[in-house]
């Protein structure tokens, strides 16, 4: 029915229209532009629950890493493969 | 109107001025080698006597240019890695390049030199080559056609006849960077991703598996159907079970996290430098070791085992402890939202 | 060979199970019926606990009508259809979106509704046409995307609209009666828009068990337990077990954005028929953001493929290996209808991972 994942908020861009306040959500690495007009209390460090590209709510950061374990096997970024690339 | 100096043009494919001084001043300065360098109609080789393996590959990707490579490297490795898992060793690469008509020239550039990088990283030369020009939106941007040789290293027992109940499964890293990079790097999805493509070419780590002596018993790239699409080919052909544990499989969090994102499993994600290799279940660690010396293999894994219990089919031993199926992929994977 | 652990949520589940007997339990949620599968949860569950899938997947209970419409519009030539990728494979009556894009149609796959309002903005020679599909969860994805078309004026951005809400859906099915459930497990994601209230019905109308679910192994393992517990004491409630994400008021935001943009209106379901405001329109305001008035069009009858068997799927009636065309004719290469094209069509899902655990 609906696939929803959860990440941290990095940036918020607050704008002047009614669905045009957006965030840039990192997922572990994996960055997408995500709406935040239901999500009016979010801020930078939050975690939410996105789906579709929006931010469905917030989440508390330390229940989501008990509860979507691969949140904890996340790896520092020079950790990343890609080193052998030009 | 187009410049010829800095796009592609139809008369560059005209075979008169403009396609010489593009080759003598893109391809050759960055490819030449001594077979190349005369521009004959054929290249000609000095092979020792004993089998060769020969393979082709056509090469389309959107983007040209994607986060950990390009359309050159992918062109190279892909040809090298499926003469490697033969077990034979690269000797010589063809290479057809289709441009579209209004490819900028500083693109074509980079590509060259991605190919002549990755040639240079599996230690192979391009000895032969052409080049066509289409007309605007007729050609995708750019394809690559590339073909290689190789030669059949002596001892290589490569059989599925081979394969029996014990043996080990090893990936030779971590999976489903390409395929993610690639999708997370299309247009239309809006995402930044510090995933990168593990396309490299895997004839080195393939090399010291045999240096090691590890006995190998089947060996293919992951590429198009993933994981679970090589496993389903091991099972098909062997009749045998192919018994996986999805704890044991090697992922970065960074591509599981990704793959949640777009509503896609791992599993059947294409990869461009790893191997599936099977061995004797007394191999198993040797192989391991052999890899991790190999920086390609750092990440080597024993993922599951073969299996007598019949009917042949891929288990996967979930994290939950539970079980559930794997078969081939079936098309083209879509970024879903449910 | 490889023993796997097994946790004490399944040594739970079985221990109740005995208790029991038998319990069906309906998974309303088609990504629950995919992540059943693909954790290996359904291949825990003891004999007599039977997981039924509900019409939770919005490809599944999508309309015939529907995908035709969808790609008559994407046959026209200054036509852009933005979609899910869920949607590019189900077969319409003259094909799919994907054979309309091998003929020349223009279809571009994105992540969200706002990449289809961005696509429309920076193509104004083309008409953009998003299609507008899916439960509470995604309703308000879809309602944003016109209220940011219509902030920025966009005259060549359309949905063609074919959301559905979960509750009639439930409500059809339980008053009809026909099929015999235990209890539901709830989609954790649509619940995270609604709230927990819109189920009371289900507890005190039809005295069925409830709890909302996550999607992790552990989080439906827990919930199903918790389903167990509910139906062995006899006393069904509606009981939150997916608390990190759903509170119980929902996300009054996102129904403030869908209520603003849409109202409910009645809707078809596959083989379902019409159900009561069991889908959403365009309110006055926004109407000229409907593809079908733009085009001209109507969406038509409702039909289901020959020999296939979704629509009983999907209310839980049949499961897929009572159709004849099941893994022989319909496949995931071939599929005949929407349940084998989903990737989390019930068809698909029992196809891919092994209906032999199922």
């Amino acid at each position: 029915m609906c696939l929803a994942v959860p990440g941290k908020i990095i940036e918020v861009r607050e704008g002047d229209g009614p669905v045009s306040r957006v965030g840039t959500v990192d997922f572990q690495g994996t960055r997408v532009e995500v709406g935040l007009s239901f999500t009016p209390q979010a801020g930078v460090g939050d975690w939410v629950l996105v789906h579709a590209g929006f931010a469905l709510n917030v989440l508390d950061e330390t229940e989501a890493a008990e509860t979507w374990k691969y949140l904890q096997e996340a790896e520092l970024v020079d950790e990343i493969p890609g080193e052998l690339s030009p | 109107m187009s410049d010829p100096n800095d796009q592609i043009v139809l008369a560059h494919g005209g075979g008169g001025e403009l396609t010489q001084r593009l080759i003598a001043e893109r391809f050759l300065p960055r490819l030449g080698n001594p077979l190349l360098d005369p521009l004959g109609d054929s290249a000609l080789l000095e092979l020792p006597p004993g089998r060769l393996a020969f393979t082709t590959d056509s090469h389309v990707v959107q983007p040209i240019e994607f986060p950990g490579g390009d359309i050159g490297r992918l062109a190279v490795c892909g040809t090298v890695n499926d003469l490697a898992v033969m077990g034979a060793v690269p000797r010589a690469l063809s290479l057809a390049v289709i441009l579209e008509e209004g490819l900028p020239l500083s693109l074509l550039d980079r590509v060259i030199d991605s190919i002549a990088a990755a040639a240079s990283e599996a230690g192979v030369n391009i000895v032969t080559g052409d080049t066509k020009v289409v007309e605007h939106q007729r050609g995708d941007g750019l394809i690559i056609t590339t073909a290689g040789v190789g030669e059949l290293r002596g001892g290589v027992r490569l059989d599925l006849g081979r394969v029996a109940p014990g043996d080990a499964v090893i990936v030779t890293g971590r999976i489903a960077e390409h395929g993610l990079a690639v999708m997370c790097a299309r247009e239309g999805l809006g995402l930044q991703t510090q995933l990168r493509s593990d396309v490299a070419p895997v004839n080195g780590l393939i090399d010291r598996l045999y240096a090691a002596g590890v006995d190998l018993k089947f060996m293919r790239d992951p590429t198009r159907g993933g994981l679970a699409g090589v496993l389903a080919d091991l099972c098909q052909a062997t009749r045998m079970t192919v018994c996986v544990e999805e704890r044991a499989i090697p992922m970065t969090g960074i591509a599981r996290h990704t793959a949640e994102l777009l509503g896609l499993d791992p599993l059947l994600v294409a990869n461009e430098g790893k191997v599936v290799v099977v061995v004797p279940p007394e191999d198993a660690d040797r192989a391991l070791a052999a890899c991790r010396e190999h920086p390609l293999g750092k990440h080597a894994a024993v993922v599951g085992h073969v299996l007598e219990a019949q009917p042949p089919l891929v288990e996967l031993v979930t994290r939950s402890g539970g079980r559930r199926l794997v078969q081939r992929p079936y098309g083209e994977e879509l970024p879903r939202i449910c | 060979m490889i023993q796997p652990t097994r946790s004490p949520l399944a040594e739970r589940i079985c221990r109740l199970a005995e208790r029991v007997g038998e319990a069906r339990i309906m998974e309303v949620c088609g990504t629950h019926t995919v992540s059943l599968f693909r954790s290996g949860v359904k291949s825990l569950m003891p004999a007599g606990v039977r997981l039924i899938s509900g019409p939770g997947c919005p490809v599944c209970v999508t309309s015939q009508g529907y995908i035709d419409a969808a790609c008559e519009i994407a046959g026209r030539p200054d036509v852009t259809v933005c979609t899910y990728g869920d949607m590019v494979r189900v077969p319409g009556a003259t094909g799919s979106l994907e054979r309309r894009r091998a003929e020349g149609g223009r279809i571009v796959v994105v992540y969200s509704a706002r990449d289809a309002v961005r696509h429309a903005r920076e193509h104004p020679d083309r008409q953009v046409v998003f299609l507008a599909v899916g439960f509470e969860t995604t309703a308000p994805a879809s309602a944003a995307a016109v209220m940011e078309a219509h902030a920025q004026g966009l005259d060549n951005f359309t949905l063609l609209m074919g959301h559905k809400l979960v509750m009639p859906a439930l409500n059809a099915i339980l008053s009809a009666g026909d099929v015999p459930l235990d209890g539901f497990l709830l989609p954790g994601h649509v619940s995270v828009v609604i709230g927990m209230e819109p189920y009371r019905p289900i507890v005190e109308r039809f005295g069925k068990p409830c709890v909302v679910a996550g999607f992790e192994a552990e989080q439906l393992l827990a919930a199903i337990a918790h389903l167990l517990e509910q139906i062995a004491d006899g006393r069904p409630r509606l009981e939150n077990a997916y608390g990190v994400a759903v509170r119980p008021e929902g996300n009054p935001a996102a129904r403030a954005c869908i209520a603003e943009v849409f109202e409910p209106a009645d809707t078809v379901w596959r083989a379902m028929g019409t159900i009561p405001v069991s889908g959403l329109a365009l309110r006055p305001p926004y109407r000229r953001f409907d593809a079908l008035k733009r085009f001209g069009l109507a969406i038509g009858p409702d039909y289901d493929p020959p020999g296939c068997k979704c629509g009983e799927v999907i209310q839980g009636k049949a499961v897929p290996t009572d159709c004849g065309l099941f893994a022989s004719r319909c496949t995931p290469a071939t599929p005949i209808g929407p349940c084998m094209v989903s990737s989390e069509g019930t068809c698909a899902a029992w196809y891919k991972y092994g209906h032999t655990n199922a």
